[in-house]
């Protein structure tokens, strides 16, 4: 364990910056070995950023410009293979042409950090946020954590290749920000003295690496005989993250001051609905709460950051003397009986006795505003629902219909 | 014998480089090479050597001790596939039925 | 580079006994010449295919250096991680070989086909790293299914001889020469049969300036259905008909004629190469005269244009 302590304020350099640059500064800071990127909308800014930092010697990173995402991925298990600190981003379609690469990162137990800017599917083609990208990816065995502002986003960068590189965990990490909502929009980030960053990360150790003088064989042929054993091992390397987690937040806290948890709880000790969603709604919903909680309403929220591992458990805690739960969220699961998030919210709370009503509103697809009034509707529809004593597995809200 | 999940490395990664010699391919043999000495060149001036250069599986074994050469098939690996008597210039390996 | 017995001899092998490719197949040959031809500490990558999952059946590996596989169409991309992975530890002082090669090693689906962008992108990006395929003229790990690789007239799963189909129709992509388009420094066709030409060149192509390619044929009985024992022998076939003629390519401009090719008279007929192989069979039936004439045709005219290219007469 490294010996942190609290960077003095006069150590903190305070910038404007948007979300992206926030996290190419993290990967800067971080003394990351290589980064393989390809561009895409809205993440590129944080390869431009990278690659100036790169131009005017500020970091002694080899970057890969590879052609394609599916050979980012590839070329950032390559690298992490030999013991490399590794980072990419990406978006959407990137991500989707990543896919097959994310489960061979995950499965080969590479802890590459990647910055995901939340973007919408194709098609129609469009460039603005929904997070049916990375819930796509939800079982390629990568951490996932989400971000509400660009503070938490560089904050979260930083503490990712912690968690990832940790011997008990080696797992990648997805760090996600909304699209332009937080890639594109400047704000206050407090950064901490590089050293600083340093000393907190130490250099890679690479618990296995492809050594001259070691040989070993990566990325076998295994069968029937064996395939189930090293899926146990990765099972459980996702069981140990959030005692890891809770180490590095400790120490980061130590650090800064600040710390994030799994996830965040506004104002929900008495409140009898929570709303529960991640991201940038958690700004606007914990605004809403305000408001609502000025006529008398008793509301809270829960603001999800790690989506995986999914924090059950502890969840269900906060949850369970709730009457309503009202999860939003930017993804439909076409096909499915709810959505990503809700599914998890319902199996959280599937063994209590006495469960709260469960929402699920999807919102926010390809980009559509989702202001205060989206949030209020949703809640409005679960006070007439726990009125009813039920409620439809999911509907879509703010879409003309 | 199959090992526990925590019995072995992480994520399939082998340890033991080339430890594949465990498993032995002989078995998958249904014609056998068989060297004669009088005519082999290896053996009369240690040339040639197209069998060893040539044999997928490593089975041929020149051996060269105190000045003198000797010829060696290991049929723990040897797949019997004939590649060595096909290409000996001098005719000196036959293929026969195991 | 001298090619020596003695010299080959005192070599440790890269790939042990025990693996589990087919007997007579090549790739393994092709292997061992590599191994021949490394001159320190090396790192492989391939790509996924028989050579991939036929070495390292868990809990066995044939491999005796350091082998990453990740997928099918990445082993260029994963090598050119490997690579500045190594640059970058080395720049931060924190890795202790002075030098180590890096070779991705893929089959011919897996570089004429759907490795072929991740190849373009790391041949354009200039890594310093031997790419090598074993071009077995099909998809054989999964079944012989055809590829970019495969010669016209070839039978597979995917492009049958029937009563109206020839095989495959089309011709083979020149995938060498579309990778010397890059003009990366060092290009060479290789076969096993040549085994002096292929050590000699694949050092060459590690001692490159950058990005080198080297194209190994490599015979496969199970899926041309041809005897095991003739699979080096149809290698130096393959040259001696001009289907696989041997030469090297440097800086993308300029085109050498490697020996054994240099040396023929003139070109054996395709017909003798077909001969030997079952999936080439449909081909003398009498409805193929004329298809099997424009094989030979092509292949002599593409062996006029090398020939001008190399400046041979």
């Amino acid at each position: 364990m490294t010996v942190v302590e609290r960077v003095p304020t006069d150590k903190v350099v305070v910038e404007g910056m948007t979300g992206d640059a926030a996290i190419a500064h993290a990967l800067k800071q971080c003394d990351i070995d290589v980064l393989a990127a390809y561009p895409i909308t809205p993440q590129t800014i944080i390869v431009e950023d990278f690659q100036k930092f790169v131009a005017n010697g500020e970091v002694k990173t080899r970057v890969i410009p590879v052609e394609s995402e599916h050979s980012a991925m590839s070329a950032c298990v390559g690298a992490s293979a030999v013991g490399a600190r590794v980072a990419t981003a990406t978006a959407s379609a990137g991500l989707a042409l990543m896919w097959e690469i994310l489960y061979c990162a995950a499965s080969m137990r590479m802890p590459i950090v990647l910055a995901v800017a939340n973007r919408a599917l194709s098609a129609p083609i469009n460039i603005h946020n929904d997070w049916s990208d990375s819930y796509g990816a939800r079982d390629s065995g990568f951490i996932q954590i989400y971000c509400q502002s660009c503070q938490e986003a560089y904050d979260t960068v930083i503490m990712a290749f912690k968690i990832a590189e940790d011997h008990d965990v080696l797992l990648p990490v997805m760090v996600c920000i909304d699209g332009f909502i937080l890639s594109h929009n400047v704000e206050r980030v407090e950064m901490l003295p590089t050293e600083a960053v340093q000393q907190f990360l130490g250099v890679r150790k690479p618990a296995i690496a492809l050594d001259p003088d070691n040989p070993v064989t990566m990325g076998p042929l295994a069968l029937t005989d064996y395939y189930f054993e090293f899926k146990e091992q990765q099972d459980r390397a996702m069981a140990r993250v959030p005692e890891v987690f809770e180490r590095v937040e400790s120490e980061f806290e130590k650090m800064t001051g600040r710390r994030y948890g799994r996830f965040e709880t506004y104002r929900v000790e008495d409140a009898d609905i929570i709303i529960f969603t991640h991201s940038t709604p958690g700004g606007t919903a914990k605004a809403v709460v305000d408001a609502l909680r000025e006529r008398g309403e008793k509301v809270g929220v829960v603001r999800l950051r790690m989506f995986r591992p999914f924090p059950a458990e502890a969840l269900r805690e906060v949850l369970r003397n709730a009457k309503a739960v009202a999860v939003f969220e930017k993804c439909r699961s076409f096909g499915a009986p709810s959505n990503p998030l809700a599914l998890e919210v319902r199996t959280a709370l599937y063994d209590l006795d006495e469960r709260p009503l469960v929402t699920d509103f999807v919102i926010g697809l390809g980009g559509r505003d989702v202001p205060p009034s989206t949030i209020v509707e949703g809640v409005e529809k679960t006070k007439e629902y726990l009125k009813a004593g039920r409620a439809p597995l999911y509907e879509t809200l703010g879409v003309r219909k | 014998m199959s090992k526990r999940f925590d019995e072995i490395p992480m994520a399939g990664i082998i340890i033991e480089p080339g430890n594949a010699m465990e498993y032995k391919t002989g078995g998958w043999r249904a014609m056998r090479p068989v060297h004669t000495d009088e005519t082999c060149l290896w053996i009369k001036n240690g040339t040639c050597g197209l069998c060893w250069i040539y044999c997928p599986d490593n089975a041929v074994r020149l051996i060269e001790e105190n000045g003198k050469y000797r010829y060696e098939y290991d049929y723990d690996y040897c797949k019997g596939c004939g590649i060595c008597a096909n290409q000996c210039p001098t005719g000196s390996i036959k293929m026969e039925s195991e | 580079m001298a090619v020596r017995l003695k010299d080959m001899l005192k070599r440790e092998p890269i790939l042990s006994s025990g693996h589990r490719m087919c007997a007579g197949c090549a790739a393994p040959t092709v292997v061992k010449l590599m191994g021949m031809a490394l001159r320190g500490p090396t790192i492989v990558c391939e790509a996924t295919g028989c050579l991939e999952v036929a070495t390292t059946i868990y809990p066995f590996t044939a491999w005796k250096i350091p082998w990453i596989h990740v997928a099918f169409e990445n082993a260029a991309a994963v090598a050119s991680g490997v690579v500045e992975a190594i640059n970058a530890m080395r720049d931060k002082g924190r890795y202790k070989d002075e030098q180590v090669d890096v070779i991705a090693i893929g089959g011919d689906g897996g570089t004429f086909d759907i490795g072929f962008g991740a190849l373009s992108g790391a041949l354009e990006r200039g890594h310093k790293f031997v790419y090598m395929v074993y071009d077995n003229g099909a998809y054989q790990n999964t079944g012989i299914q055809r590829s970019g690789g495969t010669f016209p007239g070839q039978e597979t799963t995917t492009s049958w001889a029937g009563k109206v189909e020839p095989g495959k129709r089309q011709r083979k992509k020149p995938l060498a020469e579309i990778v010397a388009a890059h003009k990366i420094p060092y290009v060479a066709t290789v076969d096993p049969y040549h085994y002096r030409d292929f050590i000699t060149k694949f050092r060459k192509a590690l001692e490159a300036d950058g990005p080198a390619f080297i194209h190994a044929f490599s015979p496969c009985p199970r899926g041309w259905r041809s005897d095991t024992s003739k699979s080096i022998e149809l290698a130096k076939l393959a040259v001696e008909t001009g289907l696989h003629p041997l030469y090297e390519v440097i800086d993308g401009k300029e085109w050498i004629m490697s020996g054994p090719s240099k040396r023929l008279k003139e070109l054996r007929p395709v017909d003798e190469y077909f001969k030997t192989q079952g999936q080439f069979k449909h081909l003398f039936k009498p409805e193929w005269a004329e298809f099997r004439a424009w094989i030979q045709e092509e292949v002599l005219k593409d062996w006029e244009e090398l020939k001008r290219k190399c400046g041979v007469s």
